[in-house]
C-alpha cells in the first residue's frame, strides 16, 4: 500500500523506535496511523501490516479485536465521541449524548448516511475537570452544552461544504 | 483548561511552567532551570541519584504509590542486557485528567525525569507510552524530543559524557488495561494488553524481557526538582511517608473543577470548599470518591481527612491517581454505581474468570437496580460477588471494580432500597442512562 509521504514518514520513525530483533513492537500504533489515514483496518491493511512487520495476520487480528479505537469500517468524516463516564456523568454527558442521537438521527457507533457524522459513546478521556467532553476525530472540545453542539454540527457542516479541515 | 491564576493555597513545583508564554519550548524550560537537574545527575554517582529519590518520599503518582526510589533500586545494574525506561501515559483512570496537563504545558519536564531515572540505572532507551486519544500530545511531545535532541540532550555522548539515551513516543489504541503496568509492556511489544504474571516485576523482567523502570508521567515530572533542591526540600512539603506535591483533579459538583497543585496531606473538605469553590448551586456534598473512580466511596461526613496515601488509607480508601470526583445531593449513587462498573465490564480484558465474569455481573445487576427492576437480595449479592473479586483476579483491574462496587452497597444501602419494588429512581424525573 502507498501512504502519503506524512503517514509513511510516520511508520519509518516508528519502526525506528523498535528494538533490534523486536519489530512487531510497532504494531499497535501502526495499526492506528494507517487507521487515520485509510479509515479502517482493512484486509489490505492487515496484510501491509504483516509484510511490514513480519507477523502473522492472525496476531494482527488478535490486536485489531482488542482496542477499542481500531475498526473495520469507517467512521464518519467528523467522529463524534462523547464521554459519559462518571466525571462527565455529573456534568451532563448522559443527556448530551442522547441530545446527539437526536440530533443526528443516529445511535452509538451508528454513521449518519451521507457518511458526514459518526457517533460513539466513550469511556474516559481525559477531560474529567472539563465536561461533558467529546473529541472530534482527535480534537477535544470542553464543557458541552446541548446548545454548543448544535453549533458545533452546524460548523462542522460549513466546514465541510468549503471544504476545509476541521 | 488553566484557570487564569493559580488558587493562592497551591504550592507549584511541578506546574510551576504551566503559565509561562510558550511552556512546551525548550527556551522557556532552559530559561527557568530545564536540565540543570539532569546536567546535576551527570556528576552524582547513579546510587547517590537513587538515595536521593529514595530521601523525597516520592511515592508512584499512577495510583499503587510505591516508593519511587526503591523501584529504581530494584534495577540490577550489573545486568548485560539493555534496560529500559517506561513513562506511563496512559491516563484512564476516570477523574484523572492530570498527566495531560503535564505533557501540554511542560513535556521538557518528563524528558528530563526520564533522562535522570536512565543515568541512575544505566538505560539507553524510554519509551513514552501514550494513549491513543492523546494524539495532539505525541506532537507536542514528538517536538520536545527533537528540542532535545538539536540540544543534545538526547542521543549519543549526551553533554559529552559518554551517556547514550534515546526517547520515542509509542501510541496505545483505546484500552484501559494499557494502564496497567506489565499489560502497558505487552502492548508495547505489540501485543493484546493482557497482564502478566507478577514477579517477575518490571524491574528485573519489563519491556522485551529486559530491565525497566516503569513509572507515571507526574512521578518522572517530579524528579527534576528533586535532584535540583533535594530529596529533603521535596519531602518537606508533604507528610510524613508522602513527600511532595501532587497534582489532584478535582471533578464533579463543584464551583472550580480543575487541577489543582497541593501538598500531600491537604484536607479533602478545604479542597472541595476552598480550592474548588464549594458545591454548585449552594447544594450539599453528598459524596467523593478521592482518587479515580476505582477507589471506594467516602460519605461527606468522612472527607475531613488529610490526602496523602496513608490518611486516606486508614478512611479505607485510596489516594489512588488524585482524580477527587465530588457529587452533591442531588446524585444518585446507584446510578453512579452503575455506570463505574459498565466502564469496569467494558475494560476488563476477559483474561482470567472473576474479573471477565464479575465485572459484567456487576454491572447488569446495578443497572436493572436503577433501571427499578432490582430485588432486595440484590443488595446482597453485589457485595457477595464483589467480595469473592476481591484479590482473586490476575491483575488489579477487578479489585478496581470490586472496592466501588461493595463501597456503594455499604454506605449508600438505604438508597439502593430506595429503587426497590419497581419505584422510580428518586433522584431524576425521567430518564436512566445507566
Amino acid at each position: 500500500m502507498k501512504f502519503s509521504d506524512e503517514t509513511e514518514a510516520r511508520l519509518q520513525r516508528l519502526m525506528a523506535s523498535c528494538p533490534p530483533g523486536n519489530k512487531r513492537s510497532a504494531l499497535v500504533p501502526m495499526l492506528l496511523f494507517i487507521q487515520d489515514e485509510v479509515g479502517a483496518i482493512t484486509p489490505e491493511v492487515i496484510q501491509e501490516v504483516c509484510s511490514r512487520l513480519e507477523v502473522s495476520p492472525l496476531e494482527v487480528e488478535e490486536v485489531v479485536s482488542y482496542y477499542s479505537m481500531l475498526r473495520r469500517k469507517p467512521a464518519g468524516r467528523y467522529h463524534l465521541q462523547i464521554c459519559t463516564n462518571i466525571s462527565c456523568m455529573l456534568a451532563g454527558g448522559a443527556e448530551l449524548f442522547e441530545h446527539a442521537c437526536r440530533k443526528l438521527g443516529i445511535g452509538h457507533q451508528g454513521v449518519t448516511e451521507d457518511g458526514l457524522f459518526s457517533l460513539e459513546e466513550v469511556e474516559c478521556i481525559g477531560a474529567c475537570c472539563w465536561g461533558p467532553a467529546l473529541q472530534v476525530n482527535y480534537n477535544y472540545y470542553h464543557n458541552m452544552t446541548p446548545e454548543a453542539f448544535d453549533r458545533l454540527i452546524e460548523q462542522l457542516r460549513r466546514n465541510h461544504s468549503g471544504r476545509s479541515e476541521p | 483548561m488553566l484557570h487564569p491564576e493559580p488558587h493562592p493555597a497551591e504550592v507549584l513545583v511541578l506546574t510551576r511552567r504551566f503559565r509561562l508564554p510558550n511552556s512546551a519550548s525548550i527556551e522557556t524550560y532552559l530559561a527557568t532551570q530545564g536540565y540543570e537537574a539532569f546536567r546535576k545527575a551527570l556528576t552524582m554517582a547513579p546510587e547517590d541519584i537513587i538515595e536521593e529519590v529514595k530521601k523525597s518520599n516520592l511515592r508512584g503518582r499512577g495510583g499503587a504509590g510505591f516508593p519511587t526510589g526503591l523501584k529504581w533500586s530494584f534495577v540490577p545494574r550489573q545486568s548485560p542486557k539493555p534496560k529500559y525506561i517506561v513513562a506511563n501515559a496512559d491516563e484512564g483512570e476516570p477523574g484523572t485528567c492530570k498527566d495531560r496537563l503535564l505533557m501540554q504545558y511542560d513535556p521538557h519536564a518528563l524528558l528530563e525525569g526520564m533522562l535522570i531515572a536512565a543515568r541512575a540505572v544505566g538505560a539507553s532507551a524510554g519509551y513514552i507510552y501514550i494513549r491513543g486519544e492523546y494524539r495532539y500530545l505525541i506532537e507536542i511531545l514528538d517536538r520536545a524530543i527533537e528540542e532535545a535532541r538539536q540540544h543534545g540532550f538526547l542521543g549519543r555522548n549526551i553533554l559529552g559524557s559518554g551517556m547514550d539515551f534515546e526517547i520515542y513516543t509509542h501510541s496505545g489504541a483505546g484500552s484501559y488495561e494499557c494502564g496497567e503496568e506489565t499489560a502497558l509492556l505487552e502492548s508495547l511489544e505489540g501485543k493484546r494488553g493482557v497482564p502478566r504474571l507478577r514477579p517477575p516485576f518490571p524491574a528485573t523482567s519489563g519491556a522485551f524481557g529486559c530491565p525497566t523502570v516503569l513509572n507515571n508521567v507526574e512521578t518522572f515530572c517530579a524528579v527534576p526538582p528533586i535532584i535540583l533542591h533535594g530529596g529533603l526540600a521535596f519531602a518537606n512539603l508533604g507528610t510524613p511517608k508522602n513527600g511532595g506535591t501532587r497534582l489532584f483533579a478535582i471533578s464533579g459538583h463543584v464551583n472550580r473543577p480543575g487541577v489543582y497543585e497541593l501538598p500531600m496531606g491537604f484536607n479533602l473538605l478545604r479542597m472541595i470548599h476552598e480550592v474548588a469553590g464549594g458545591i454548585r448551586g449552594g447544594r450539599k456534598l453528598k459524596a467523593v470518591i478521592p482518587g479515580g473512580s476505582s477507589c471506594p466511596v467516602l460519605r461527606a461526613e468522612e472527607c475531613d481527612l488529610p490526602m496523602d496515601f496513608d490518611s486516606v488509607a486508614r478512611a479505607g480508601s485510596m489516594l489512588g491517581s488524585g482524580g477527587v470526583i465530588v457529587m452533591d445531593e442531588t446524585t444518585c449513587m446507584v446510578r453512579a454505581a452503575a455506570r463505574i462498573l459498565r466502564f469496569y465490564a467494558h475494560e476488563s480484558c476477559g483474561f482470567c474468570t472473576p474479573c471477565r465474569e464479575g465485572t459484567r455481573w456487576l454491572s447488569q445487576i446495578l443497572s436493572r437496580f436503577h433501571r427499578g427492576e432490582g430485588r432486595r437480595e440484590d443488595i446482597d449479592l453485589i457485595a457477595e460477588i464483589a467480595r469473592n473479586m476481591l484479590g482473586r483476579t490476575f491483575c488489579p483491574l477487578g479489585d478496581a471494580a470490586a472496592m466501588p462496587a461493595l463501597s456503594y452497597v455499604q454506605k449508600f444501602r438505604e438508597e439502593f432500597e430506595a429503587h426497590l419494588e419497581g419505584k422510580p429512581c428518586p433522584y431524576e424525573e425521567v430518564t436512566v442512562h445507566a
